[in-house]
């Protein structure tokens, strides 16, 4: 512990409580960043409190990275320092939330699961169907930045983010947008925010916009023996005048891996029967709505699997589709514990260009014999899970050499590639980031307005920012 | 003016494509604000590497640039408020690139709005910011402003629609920011830019998403013989859950002004309408369309029209989309408030505005996007009594104030450009304006580009630290 973490820890009792200060190892050990452990763990109660901490830390110059249930943490690049975790879990008040104008205003320690709660009481949600969704915060959702099954349909925080409350790094408390659905009055700062993985500011509160509930929802699942004819169906449902509110294609590795205890476990359920098999790729597609256009959606997509030569489809009602809605949503944690080494690539395209990147990338995979599986949203984002049998220097070698591949392919069909999620002692051996670029001088200026001192998350984003 | 500066200028664009003499630059001194002020030339460019040279020629001389689509920006965003160069977009006006598969475009700034959706209509998409002006508003404008309209109720604003931005930042360096593909890594700078009011760069190129058209559309018309009824229909369609594609209102001043200009059928002697699109699959139009007429009627709806055929619902967009051109018909000058309100509470600032109009005798015409509730209240009055201007701006700070009180902002599409800077700190404490400013000033470091916009001057610093040019012909402060 450096001499400034120890006044830290003698010093933070006094904002915040010594209740909520803690420098005990197995609480340290719970806020680890990529191994790296912190020197003290502190629990502001309030904005104000975690301004005065965030003064505190800028004054020592103290690293600090905030978090919520800390089930996103493994995002990014390792902190290049790292003395203080601000816990947010005690900002989890709902502000206001007004039912009539579809308005919340939230901080940003409160679980998505009362927040759900709250809006289900009146019939409405947020479409924050994100993974770990049973413990997660919103502000680790929007700092993350990872996405949903429901951005098919609802887009993604950018687009239902109305504002937000934050503490730049001087501890000063800054705020930009409102709490009404259209707005242009100043910069829009807070779109800057999300899946900024905290390195601009200590986010408080947010102001969304909610959304009604549909009325009914089905699922539809066609399977195919190949990629091309799975892809066939996607061009003609994205090409009608059909307008689902999920849209993935499962590639067919996945049948096996929601099929197991710690999948059932993170879903909540059991995947239905039937509805997946071993050995075809699969386009789950949910729409809503009354009943008859329930009944003309699946009129259409039946009609579209059979010209695509689907193998299979089934209809999902109500029940059945929220389970497999709850595994598509925690694809990404069943991927990872599904190999002691799991590494996703993230591959954004044009969706023109979905087949050449899956190929890309199963080839790349395959040309190293790496196990995957593929959950890609119709709109052109791939999640390629590389999944290793063993946690090794071979591993490490197949999937340094694999993503390597994948950078190189997607260069020349302008994919945007990341690796979201990897081993911690990988990192420095895959470029997590993609490759460099060409807009970071542009970046790197935002990061020194809002956090000069550069105590935010150090080194965990996009160019060591 | 310089005469160094204007054959610079001239050296770069030609001789045809710039313009400084007195009777010339008049014509650029307004936009669709009550704002004025005078360039000492104007420009017109037709390539990024023209943007490039007249930023260079900028920071040479230390002259403010600004950068103009149509004007028809009702903020002054796009007016030298400095003076300087007023850049033109006009000539920049092809669209590159269309790929139909990818639902992307890549347009120059001058492009205009609706050229756009005509140029894709035969592929069944269209750019779906639809912006009042936009038979004549620029992309780019757009973008500068993050636009809205009528139907970015259910489709969102421009800032919803822009993925990828090429620029001329004041520095002179040609960047691109974002990504034709989703999800481009790192700070969501286009989110940034995109709103920006041409503070922080000169846009040369932009990628939008194209949005495909509705399988089926159904416009209702919904009469009411009371302003009560016809927002109270609002809150409800609202609070149900119900989504249109398009919610608007016109009160009974309006409508009368708008029916003696387009003959859309809009009935003169009711208190206000409902214009409501709702679009999708065909199954769900009608269900929804019917659900809606049934909220109209439980709210005392004299009587509810469905448009029969596309010719009927065109009329009656005509008429819409034109409301403040008829309004112009009826007084010398308007000033158009674009506060923003919690729909709930728009019964409540109606009927203030309505208290309003009769304690300052103005005249106030309520034409806007009641489904997102986005006031426009159209303020009528003589702009040449200099009293009556001072007035009707003291009656719109009434209405923006009582916008605040209601949780609500100060502009919802039109922008804070040099019209609203001063009430920025009604919504912003100091530290929020710093932030900004901040950031400002981290692209645009000695405020070369659209100096004095959004923000108000710091108390005791001039935010601009360049000298304004000695102006032939007039003078500009």
């Amino acid at each position: 512990m450096s001499a400034a973490s120890k006044t830290a820890s003698s010093h933070l009792p006094d904002i915040v409580g010594a209740e909520h200060v803690s420098t005990d190892p197995a609480e340290l050990g719970a806020c680890a960043v990529d191994g790296k452990l912190p020197s003290v763990t502190v629990c502001p109660g309030s904005t104000e409190e975690v301004i005065e901490v965030v003064k505190y830390a800028a004054a020592k110059k103290l690293a600090l990275i905030a978090s919520g249930a800390r089930t996103k943490l493994g995002i990014g690049s390792p902190p290049a320092r790292y003395d203080v975790a601000l816990d947010m879990t005690r900002l989890n008040r709902i502000i206001a939330y007004d039912p009539g104008d579809l308005t919340l205003s939230v901080e940003t320690g409160t679980p998505l699961r009362k927040v759900a709660e709250a809006l289900a009481q009146h019939r409405q949600f947020l479409p924050l169907a994100v993974p770990y969704f049973d413990r997660a915060t919103v502000g680790g959702t929007i700092a993350s930045g990872v996405d949903t099954p429901l951005r098919q349909f609802y887009g993604t925080p950018r687009d239902y983010v109305l504002g937000m409350e934050f503490v730049l790094g001087e501890g000063v408390r800054s705020k930009s947008g409102g709490n009404v659905v259209k707005n242009v009055t100043g910069y829009d700062l807070h779109k800057l925010m999300i899946g900024s993985l905290g390195t601009l500011g200590v986010m408080t509160r947010v102001n969304f916009k909610t959304f009604p509930m549909p009325v009914a929802s089905r699922g539809f699942v066609a399977t195919f023996e190949s990629l091309d004819r799975a892809i066939e169906m996607r061009n003609r449902v994205a090409q009608s005048p059909l307008t689902p509110m999920t849209f993935d294609l499962l590639s067919s590795h996945v049948a096996d891996l929601f099929s197991t205890p710690g999948a059932e476990q993170l879903a909540g359920s059991a995947m239905p029967a039937g509805v997946l098999s071993p050995g075809l790729w699969a386009l789950t597609i949910g729409y809503s709505g009354k009943e008859n256009v329930l009944s003309r959606y699946e009129a259409e997509l039946r009609r579209m699997a059979a010209e695509s030569a689907a193998d299979n489809v089934t209809v999902l009602g109500d029940r059945a589709r929220a389970a497999a809605f709850a595994f598509k949503r925690e694809f990404i944690p069943i991927a990872l514990e599904s190999s002691p080494a799991t590494t996703i690539v993230k591959i954004s395209v044009l969706a023109a260009r979905l087949k050449d990147a899956l190929s890309a990338a199963i080839k790349a995979a395959e040309a190293n014999q790496l196990l995957w599986a593929v959950m890609a949203r119709s709109l052109g984002v791939i999640y390629f899970a590389l999944l290793p049998t063993e946690h090794s220097q071979t591993s490490l070698r197949q999937v340094v050499a694999a993503t390597n591949q994948v950078l190189a392919a997607g260069a020349s069909f302008g994919a945007n590639i990341t690796i979201p999620w990897c081993p911690s002692e990988w990192k420095s051996a895959i470029k997590i980031w993609g490759p460099e670029r060409h807009d970071l001088a542009q970046m790197q200026k935002v990061k020194k307005v809002f956090d000069p001192l550069g105590i935010f998350s150090p080194g965990r984003f996009i160019g060591g920012i | 003016m310089e005469p160094r500066l204007l054959q610079d200028l001239k050296k770069l664009l030609g001789s045809d494509a710039v313009l400084h003499e007195p009777e010339d630059l008049i014509l650029y001194e307004y936009d669709g604000s009550v704002e004025v002020a005078r360039p000492n030339c104007v420009v017109f460019p037709r390539t990024k590497e023209h943007i490039v040279g007249l930023v260079e020629i900028a920071n040479r001389y230390k002259t403010p640039i600004v950068g103009r689509g149509a004007g028809t920006g009702l903020s002054g965003g796009a007016l030298a408020r400095r003076g300087g160069i007023l850049a033109i977009f006009s000539k920049m006006n092809r669209i590159l690139e269309v790929d139909v598969e990818n639902q992307r475009a890549i347009v120059q700034p001058g492009v205009v709005n609706a050229d756009l959706s005509a140029a894709v209509a035969h592929t069944g998409l269209h750019f779906a910011p639809d912006p009042s002006s936009q038979k004549a508003c620029t992309i780019g404008g757009n973008v500068s402003e993050n636009s809205g309209g009528p139907h970015t109720l259910a489709y969102g604003v421009t800032t919803n629609h822009v993925l990828e931005l090429e620029m001329v930042l004041p520095t002179g360096e040609l960047i691109r920011i974002g990504s034709s593909a989703l999800d481009s890594p790192g700070y969501d700078l286009p989110g940034l830019f995109v709103g920006s009011e041409g503070t922080l760069g000169l846009l040369t190129e932009i990628t939008v998403k194209l949005t495909r058209l509705p399988e089926s559309v159904k416009t209702l018309l919904a009469i009411f013989d009371t302003l009560d009824d016809t927002t109270e229909t609002v809150v409800d369609i609202t609070a149900r859950g119900i989504t249109p594609a398009a919610c608007e209102m016109l009160d009974g001043y309006t409508l009368r002004a708008v029916e003696a200009y387009v003959h859309a059928g809009f009935p003169v002697d009711s208190a206000a309408v409902l214009l409501i699109d709702v679009d999708g699959v065909r199954e769900g139009v009608e269900s929804q369309a019917e659900e809606v007429a049934e909220i109209c009627r439980t709210h005392h709806a004299r009587e509810v029209r469905l448009a029969k055929d596309s010719r009927e619902r065109d009329l009656l967009w005509k008429g819409r989309k034109n409301a403040f051109g008829a309004v112009g018909r009826l007084s010398t000058t308007y000033y158009v408030q674009d506060g923003v309100i919690p729909r709930t509470k728009l019964p409540a600032t109606l009927r203030r505005i309505t208290e309003i109009s009769e304690r300052y005798g103005f005249p106030i015409g309520n034409i806007f996007h009641a489904g997102d509730g986005n006031l426009h209240p159209l303020i009528l009055f003589d702009a040449r009594d200099e009293n009556q201007l001072k007035r009707v701006i003291a009656a719109a700070d009434e209405i923006i104030q009582f916008c605040i009180e209601m949780g609500g902002s100060i502009t919802g599409e039109h922008g804070v450009g040099m019209e609203k800077d001063r009430l920025m700190p009604l919504l912003f404490s100091e530290a929020d304006l710093d932030l900004m400013r901040g950031v400002r000033d981290a692209f645009n470091p000695i405020g070369l580009l659209n100096p004095e916009k959004i923000f108000p001057n710091k108390k005791g610093c001039g935010e601009i630290h360049i000298r304004p040019l000695p102006v032939a012909g007039a003078s500009v402060a």
